[in-house]
């Protein structure tokens, strides 16, 4: 027999070696993770500081982001445009932005530069000016952004989503970089007030990953950020989810559009959740991977689709659980209608011992090319101090997953995935979907209506 | 050009092994234990641009066939023994090339070989009217998905078809139209694979943390018994063009968007020539950053822009295009807007040093900030020793950009970046604006 007809052997695995990382602070209490990349002369340093957009009032939608936005446009000592000069005249990439569970001042700078890299950071975080002017051209620049949002069904698709799950008066229901009406009530103080309230050494901390000493690292960040000294008003409580409603079908009208855009999902849990390991399996086998189940059955095997996954947000205080695809307009009901039964089979039926061994292996044996450039390391070390996890938790989380057993997987389906309750978004051709998504006798179908929630 | 490295630089230079096997195979070996991880890539020299004509699509649909199993591989089983693996896993089909590449942990470097090998052998034993009817429906909703169903989808098709003639091979899309996937048979997918998919058009890397002496034999192993196959057909067309277009070719289309957007593609020398080199470094002074010409002139200053991208296309066959596009805000003009982009452009004939060395520190950052993964670093030597007969350029790339001199960008801008060597594509909103 041909050694091609069986098989190959697989070889003896490398054991599994996660960064070391080195823990300080800095005389202000800053928090510092400092990993030691020696092999390129590269050094990525971030500053983290919990100021997301999940940190504002639903009404202040867009704040969070904008700040973020404009720490690099201007500071005391800079104008904006010789900001951008300074650094990318050191080839660096100096980026700062706000995430949902944190904003970030994020540098990517080769080893000679990264003293005057990480003055320009410092700068940046810890002085900027939000002047009147540059405000101005980045609330309009975000306002025409949330205009050409529109333009985009995956967009339209997945804003009509988050609103029907969330609702206008949870964070989470609004898009990150707010909506026309909360964007044009901010006002350049707003931003500064935000910045004052919630950036801060206690609310904080910096990662640093890449071609550097511990001990000069240390010494650098002590020297732009020892003397840091805000103090941080705490953010405001999240409001609750609001109350699942009955499986219902809204559509978002694209006349003649030759896909639909499809999300079906709800509220999931914090990232906190005991069931976080086996809820990453669950999703792991539904839609995380090519070979999961959503993909394989919709592309593979059905041909309505170049992708179909899902995924559960696992923010700090829970996030949506979505499963998505953009299909062929004649498949939308029966995508739609296999993506709910899906959804339910999880909860209803263990998975089978072949694909959790599947699973189990893909997410283990993953582990180190998930750490491969400085920049996830640094990511992932951000991750250990942003959701206060252990030292040794990628180990342990290695462990965890392969202790996982089906009834596990369902217990966790069943308690987080609600069939009944699915909010099902389908931003296509109406006319040419309607009438046979209500002939499913799934739930009721009607047009979105962004007003009404 | 210099290649005077200082010993800092020689520590950067990926050391690696570059063979042929006695099937043609050309084998790439670069070890490096930093992570015990594994990239394998290969690159079939055949993209795009060997379609022949009612065919077009036809090397990305045949691009998905390959993941489908092959006469020891059972269907389904390529995607799923990579990802129980613990891989990640990939393919991708542009103008000049088709490649196919995973990351593995290092132990499951057999299981890649042994994949690879045997779609590159024994692929058409695995084929069937099924799989090709599934992909075909696979392929046409990413179409719809890329191009039809987004917004400003089709630039890159309506641009490469009016800046090369129909008779080059780069006049139409990698993506293809839906009549010829309609028309795509099995037959097709037969005689391509025999024609293209061969050990002597291709190049495989491996790159991480493998024992060369037991890669090489497990490179014979899989790869050394699969037959040469016959010499690669030129290609189909004509593929000479002169090095300027002579004159400006416009098009307006009216789209469901907001924003109206402005695209200018300049015919521009190949990739791998000196010149590429400087209008790659232009490309950066235009658009790449914030400090960016035409960032802060029409989108700071004038705020005539909403965003800005440039982009110089790494081709091959006859001349390439340095493509840049700037979205106007609403109530700008859009002739309004085209000229001032003209007319940074034109500013480009004078650039002022500052500009240029921003622009070479920006890609050499951007350089190593790549090769941190193996998949990338197997990635570039595959592309440099298909293009260029020459893995060892992923070591003197950056000393060509840095060659690159002020007085070359603006030689390069006067040119090519000239409105007779350019076309203008212009995306307005139906119905004037929202």
């Amino acid at each position: 027999m041909s050694h091609r007809a069986v098989l190959p052997p697989v070889g003896e695995p490398l054991p599994l070696r996660m960064p070391d990382v080195h823990r300080a602070r800095l005389s202000s209490g800053l928090e510092t993770l400092i990993v030691e990349r020696r092999d390129l002369p590269v050094v990525d340093v971030q500053i983290v500081v919990q100021a997301g957009a999940a940190h504002d009032f639903a009404a202040h939608a867009g704040r969070a982001h904008l700040t973020a936005d404009l720490l690099d446009e201007g500071t005391s000592s800079r104008q904006a445009l010789q900001i951008a000069e300074e650094v990318e005249a050191l080839g660096a990439s100096l980026r700062t932005r706000a995430s949902w569970d944190y904003a970030a001042a994020s540098l990517h700078v080769l080893r000679p530069h990264v003293e005057a890299a990480t003055a320009l950071l410092a700068d940046v975080l810890l002085q900027p000016a939000f002047d009147d002017a540059e405000f101005d051209r980045k609330q309009r620049e975000r306002l025409h952004a949330i205009g050409q949002e529109r333009d985009d069904p995956r967009n339209l698709a997945s804003m009509a989503f988050t609103r029907l799950v969330y609702g206008s008066e949870h964070p989470f229901g609004l898009p990150i970089g707010g909506v026309a009406a909360s964007v044009t009530a901010l006002g350049a103080a707003d931003l500064a007030a935000y910045h004052s309230a919630r950036y801060g050494p206690s609310a904080a901390f910096a990662v640093v990953c890449g071609d550097i000493r511990t001990d000069v690292a240390l010494d650098l960040l002590e020297h732009h950020f020892g003397a840091w000294r805000t103090a941080v008003t705490p953010a405001p409580p999240l409001p609750a989810a609001p109350a699942p409603r009955s499986r219902a079908i809204r559509i978002v009208d694209r006349p003649g559009a030759p896909q639909s855009e499809i999300r079906i999902g709800h509220a999931g849990p914090p990232r906190s959740s005991p069931d976080y390991v086996a809820l990453h399996v669950a999703n792991t086998i539904l839609g995380g991977a090519f070979t999961s189940r959503l993909n394989i059955l919709l592309r593979e095997e059905k041909g309505y689709t170049y992708g179909a996954g899902s995924s559960f947000a696992f923010r700090r205080n829970g996030g949506p659980f979505v499963a998505s695809t953009a299909v062929g307009t004649a498949a939308t009901a029966d995508a739609v209608n296999d993506m709910v039964s899906e959804v339910g089979r999880l909860v209803a039926e263990p998975v089978t011992a072949n694909e959790l061994a599947r699973a189990q292996s893909y997410l283990v044996l993953g582990l180190p090319r998930t750490f491969e450039t400085t920049g996830d390391v640094a990511e992932h070390v951000s991750e250990l101090a942003l959701y206060d996890l252990p030292h040794d938790y990628y180990e342990e989380y290695a462990a965890a997953v392969r202790r996982v057993t089906p009834a596990e997987v369902q217990a966790a389906a069943a308690r987080w995935l609600r069939p009944e309750e699915l909010v099902i978004v389908v931003a296509g051709d109406a006319a040419a979907v309607s009438d046979e998504l209500a002939s499913l006798g799934i739930g009721a179908v009607d047009e979105y209506d962004e007003d009404a929630c | 050009m210099s290649t005077t490295k200082t010993p800092a630089e020689r520590r950067l230079d990926i050391e690696f092994e570059d063979y042929r096997l006695d099937n043609g195979l050309r084998v790439v070996l670069a070890p490096d234990a930093s992570a015990p991880v594994v990239g394998v890539n290969i690159w079939y020299n055949v993209g795009s641009r060997n379609e022949r004509e009612g065919r077009t699509g036809f090397a990305h649909l045949f691009e998905h066939m390959m993941f489908q199993g092959s006469e020891h591989v059972p269907e389904m089983a390529h995607f799923a023994l990579i990802e129980q693996a613990g891989g990640s896993l990939n393919g991708s089909t542009w103008l000049d090339r088709t490649n196919y590449y995973e990351t593995l942990p290092a132990h499951y470097l057999e299981l890649g070989l042994w994949l690879e090998s045997d779609r590159m052998g024994f692929l058409l034993p695995a084929m069937t009217q099924d799989k090709l009817d599934n992909q075909r429906d696979v392929v046409k909703n990413e179409r719809r998905w890329r191009v039809d169903n987004q917004p400003y989808g089709d630039w890159d098709e309506r641009l490469q078809a009016m800046m090369y003639p129909p008779e080059h091979p780069y006049h139409h899309s990698v993506i293809g139209s839906m009549e010829d996937l309609d028309a795509a048979s099995l037959e097709d997918v037969q005689q391509f694979f025999r024609t293209y998919y061969a050990p002597n058009n291709a190049v495989l890397s491996l790159v991480g943390d493998i024992d060369v002496p037991a890669a090489k034999a497990l490179v014979e192993r899989y790869f050394g018994g699969i037959p040469r196959g016959a010499d690669i057909p030129a290609l189909p067309g004509r593929t000479e063009l002169s090095p300027t277009m002579g004159g400006e070719v416009r098009d307006t289309v009216e789209q469901d968007i907001s924003l109206a957007r402005i695209y200018h593609a300049y015919r521009t020398p190949v990739y791998g020539s000196d010149e590429f080199y400087a209008g790659l470094v232009a490309s950066y002074v235009l658009g790449y950053g914030r400090a960016a010409l035409l960032f802060r002139t029409l989108i700071r200053e004038q705020q005539l822009a909403q965003d800005v991208v440039t982009y110089a296309f790494p081709i091959v066959v006859g001349s390439s295009m340095l493509v840049l596009w700037a979205t106007a805000r609403p109530g700008v003009d859009v002739a309004q807007l085209d000229d001032a982009v003209s007319t940074q452009i034109a500013a480009l004939s004078d650039v002022a040093d500052a500009d240029v060395e921003r622009a070479v520190s920006l890609i050499e950052t951007r350089h190593l900030q790549e090769l941190q993964t193996v998949a990338e670093r197997a990635d570039q030597l595959s592309m440099f020793a298909t293009l260029f007969d020459d893995p060892g350029r992923i070591n003197t790339e950056l000393a060509r950009i840095r060659a690159v001199s002020t007085a070359d960008v603006r030689d390069f801008a006067r040119r090519y970046l000239q409105p007779e060597n350019r076309a203008v594509l212009t995306y307005v909103p139906k119905g004037g604006a929202r």
